[in-house]
């Protein structure tokens, strides 16, 4: 029925123009936001450091924080709790050994964002930044990665070597188109 | 005799193009739908034979009311995903695909797979913020409604879990459904914002070369993507198959990176962060970090390289009897549109192009399809995809040999290795049950 197409194909060329006409003035919509409204969210920890806050904290207030908070799933100094052990690990041969922070983590500031983001599993984001520094130290000299009197801070903590550094093959950007 | 008996036996007389009875893709298009009548279905259970035709009690007398939103049957109520942990313990849940009771190319919204490392936060649409900072001119924040005003696109997508098919890794093959071994991906019409849009109203700074996203789940989980593929087909999606983002896949937002790994396709997004390094976060640095027969391990393995499966017949999907069946699969790929597909019925020895279901979406399910004879005897079915940017699905052998298998059977659950895309092969026993083999 030719006689019923005609009238629908004149109303659609215009709707064509209107969209293509739309779409090239960005609606621009989004809202201004300052640092100090987003500083609440801004919680990423790039590896070089940057984004990590003020403060710091020792093995010692860490062990007290990770106690109380941290024990019940992880066991008593890291080991031997439901969830993942945060102390030892063999060296990785294949995909069987079992990942940890000394055999595997390639970043010490990657332990910090976790645990800021992430933990306690069910209180995210109710630890202080300092007690995330602490806990940070502590498992790290559990760890045997720092020493047990060293403090974990904005200066210190990106230089934290971790033994795994070297140990990985980027396949970005060399393998994808 | 009957036009269905003179179907049978025209299609009995078709020549089969290789090896155990696999018939060329267009038979049954040649022979229309009267050949096709002559199917055997796939059953779970075996059907009664003919007999005489009478009204059902549902013909007799008007129907129930219909809902404002729409239910399945509640015959179909044993199609359902599986779930790795019910009851919500404080671990991960995963909800698996039952890829072999669908059909088609997209995955229905209640049965598209869901892994959550945390469970899945009830999100208030109206709370929600999307922001974008960072290394750009201007940070902005986002609501629900203004994006609701930009111009959007639609596109078909796959999402596949880096660690689906992962039991495949193991040393001998396990046997257990196609939904517990390749569940962990599904395919959906994505609707909403392309990124570029946003980043380019922030306006990125030139040092900007990566972003990372955010969820507004328990975790908060974070995931770094080269700006290069936010710029090309990154998307907020914010509709999913027409209907807003369930909650497991990231109501009421959720950033889509086509072909690219599932867990870089941030749920619940809340906020983009353009910097000049990737973050190096907990599941970029460890669990998405594939570790290779040396020691060595992967970082940034961000494609999902071209795979396919056949659905049906599979584990968990029987065959009836000997006779006429349509075998049929998905085959997608991170890298573009699914080129060809071939089916073997004899392990590899002999190969048959099978019909692909147009239109062929990039990096979307394509519906494979080929007619098949089966003879009630042993058979060896696999699939093998190709896709428009040259790539060939390994076989399990080649890819062993490049990644590993482990020396003990891991539990079905594990999550040994990721990435395994290479060659399904299904072994289909006298009774017409299938297993899954190494071949």
């Amino acid at each position: 029925m030719s006689t019923r197409k005609s009238p629908a194909l004149l109303i659609v060329v215009p709707l064509v123009l209107l969209a293509s006409a739309l779409f090239a003035q960005a609606p621009k919509l989004g809202k201004p936001i300052s640092a100090a409204d987003l500083s609440d969210w801004d919680i990423n920890i790039l590896p070089d450091g940057t984004g990590l806050p003020p403060g710091g904290g020792t093995p010692v207030d860490g062990a007290r924080v990770y106690a109380a908070k941290c024990a019940v799933c992880h066991g008593p100094e890291g080991k031997g709790g439901a969830n993942a052990r945060l102390v030892g690990g063999e060296p990785i041969k294949n995909f069987e050994s079992e990942k940890t922070i000394a055999n595997f983590w390639p970043y010490s500031t990657t332990l910090f964002d976790y645990i800021r983001r992430a933990m306690p599993y069910r209180q995210p984001r109710s630890l202080t930044n300092e007690e995330v520094y602490a806990l940070t130290a502590y498992i790290l000299s559990l760890n045997k990665l720092i020493g047990e009197h060293d403090t974990m801070n904005a200066q210190t903590l990106p230089k934290v070597r971790m033994p795994n550094r070297d140990g990985f093959i980027v396949r970005f950007p060399d393998k994808t188109p | 005799m009957t036009p269905r008996d003179q179907a049978k036996r025209e299609l009995e007389s078709l020549t089969p193009v290789a090896g155990n009875g696999l018939l060329h893709r267009r038979a049954f298009l040649r022979g229309g739908a009267t050949l096709a009548g002559a199917m055997s279905a796939y059953r779970l259970v075996p059907s009664a034979s003919a007999q005489k035709l009478a009204d059902d009690p549902w013909s007799l007398a008007p129907g129930a009311a219909v809902p404002d939103y729409g239910v399945r049957s509640r015959f179909e109520k044993n199609v359902v995903r599986t779930l790795s942990n019910p009851k919500a313990e404080p671990r991960t849940q995963h909800a698996r695909t039952p890829h072999h009771l669908l059909n088609g190319t997209f995955t229905p919204n209640s049965l598209h797979f869901v892994i959550s490392h945390a469970g899945d936060p009830d999100i208030d649409p109206e709370k929600h913020r999307l922001v974008i900072h960072g290394l750009v001119k201007q940070p902005l924040v986002f609501t629900l409604d203004t994006l609701a005003r930009y111009p959007m696109v639609s596109r078909m997508a796959f999402v596949e879990c880096g660690g689906n098919s992962a039991p495949m890794f193991s040393n001998e093959p396990i046997q257990a459904s196609i939904q517990a071994l390749h569940g962990l991906v599904s395919c959906s019409e994505w609707t909403g914002v392309p990124l570029s849009t946003l980043l380019d109203e922030a306006g990125i700074d030139p040092k900007g070369k990566w972003i990372v996203a955010e969820g507004g789940d328990a975790p908060h989980l974070s995931r770094s993507v080269p700006l290069t593929k936010a710029l090309d087909d990154a998307m907020i999606a914010l509709y999913q198959n027409g209907e807003r983002v369930m909650p497991g896949n990231g109501y009421p937002m959720r950033l889509l990176l086509p072909g690219w790994e599932g867990n870089m396709n941030i749920k619940w997004v809340r906020r983009i962060q353009v910097t000049d390094q990737p973050g190096m976060t907990f599941y970029e640095a460890r669990t998405y970090a594939p570790i290779l027969p040396n020691g060595k391990a992967y970082r940034f393995y961000f494609i999902q390289e071209v795979k396919s499966f056949i659905t049906h017949p599979s584990p968990g999907l029987a065959l009836s009897g000997p006779g006429f069946y349509e075998i049929s699969g998905i085959a997608y790929s991170g890298n573009g549109r699914i080129s060809k597909v071939m089916v073997s019925a004899d392990g590899g020895r002999s190969w048959a192009q099978a019909a692909l279901q147009a239109p062929v979406h990039s990096k979307a399910f394509t519906r494979f399809r080929l007619p098949w004879r089966w003879d009630g005897g042993p058979a060896l079915l696999q699939s093998r995809a190709w896709d428009e940017a040259g790539n060939m699905q390994p076989s399990r052998s080649e890819l062993v040999a490049a990644r590993g298998q482990t020396t003990k059977v891991p539990a079905v659950t594990a999550f040994t290795s990721q990435h395994y895309n290479a060659i399904q092969s299904w072994s289909i026993e006298r009774g017409g049950e299938v297993r899954n083999v190494y071949a």
